[in-house]
C-alpha cells in the first residue's frame, strides 16, 4: 500500500537526479547556448520539484513560490538570447 | 488502491520517464541544435504530466488551479524559451552539425 506523499516523494527524486545528470552538459557543453539550454532544463525540473514536494507535504504556499521561479526561468532564457544576439553577448 | 491513486502514480511515472529521456538526450545527442530539440519538447511533456500528478495530488479547489496555471504556463513558455536560444545561436553563427565532424569531436 503505497500513499500518494510516497509516490510524489519518488518522482521529486527521480527529478532531482536527473537534474544533478544534466549539470554535466553545463560543465561540458562547447559553447555558451549549450549551457543555456542546460540551465533552462534544469530551471524547469526545479520548479517541478517544488511543486511536488508542495503536495506531498501539503505545504499550498510553496506553489506561488513554483510560479514565481517559473517566471523567472522564462526570463533569464529570453534576456540571454536577446543580449547575445544584440550587444554580442553577456557571459 | 484508489483510482485517484492510480491516476497519480501514472501522471508521475510518465514524467519522470520523459524527464529521464529529456536528460539522456542533453548528454548524448552530437549538436546543439539537436540537443535543443530534444529535451525542449520531452522536457515540456514531462513537466505537464508532473504537474496535472500534482493537480490531481491536491486536496483543495484553489491548490489545483494554480497548479493548472502553473501547468499552462510551463507549456507555453518551455517551447518559446527554447525557440529563442536556438535563433539567437543560429544568428551568432554556430554551424550544425554534420557527418564529417563526428572524427575530430571525439
Amino acid at each position: 500500500m503505497v500513499a500518494i506523499s510516497d509516490i510524489l516523494l519518488g518522482a521529486a527524486a527521480a527529478f532531482i537526479v536527473t537534474s544533478l545528470v544534466g549539470v554535466f552538459r553545463i560543465v561540458r557543453g562547447p559553447t555558451m547556448p549549450d549551457r543555456v539550454i542546460a540551465i533552462n532544463i534544469i530551471g524547469s525540473n526545479v520548479v517541478i520539484v517544488i511543486a511536488l514536494l508542495a503536495a506531498a507535504i501539503g505545504e499550498t504556499g510553496a506553489l506561488d513560490i513554483a510560479l514565481v521561479y517559473a517566471l523567472l526561468n522564462f526570463l533569464l532564457s529570453i534576456a540571454i538570447s536577446k543580449f547575445t544576439v544584440e550587444r554580442g553577448g553577456v557571459l | 488502491m484508489t483510482l485517484r491513486e492510480i491516476a497519480v502514480l501514472v501522471l508521475a511515472v510518465g514524467g519522470v520517464f520523459f524527464a529521464v529521456v529529456a536528460v539522456v538526450g542533453l548528454v548524448r545527442l552530437p549538436d546543439l541544435y539537436t540537443r535543443a530539440h530534444g529535451t525542449s519538447k520531452s522536457e515540456t511533456l514531462g513537466a505537464v504530466l508532473a504537474l496535472a500528478a500534482v493537480a490531481i495530488a491536491f486536496e483543495s479547489s484553489l491548490s489545483t488551479l494554480k497548479t493548472v496555471l502553473l501547468l499552462l504556463f510551463m507549456f507555453l513558455t518551455n517551447p518559446t524559451a527554447a525557440h529563442a536560444i536556438v535563433r539567437a545561436a543560429a544568428e551568432q553563427g554556430i554551424e550544425p552539425w554534420t557527418e564529417d565532424e563526428e572524427a575530430e569531436e571525439s
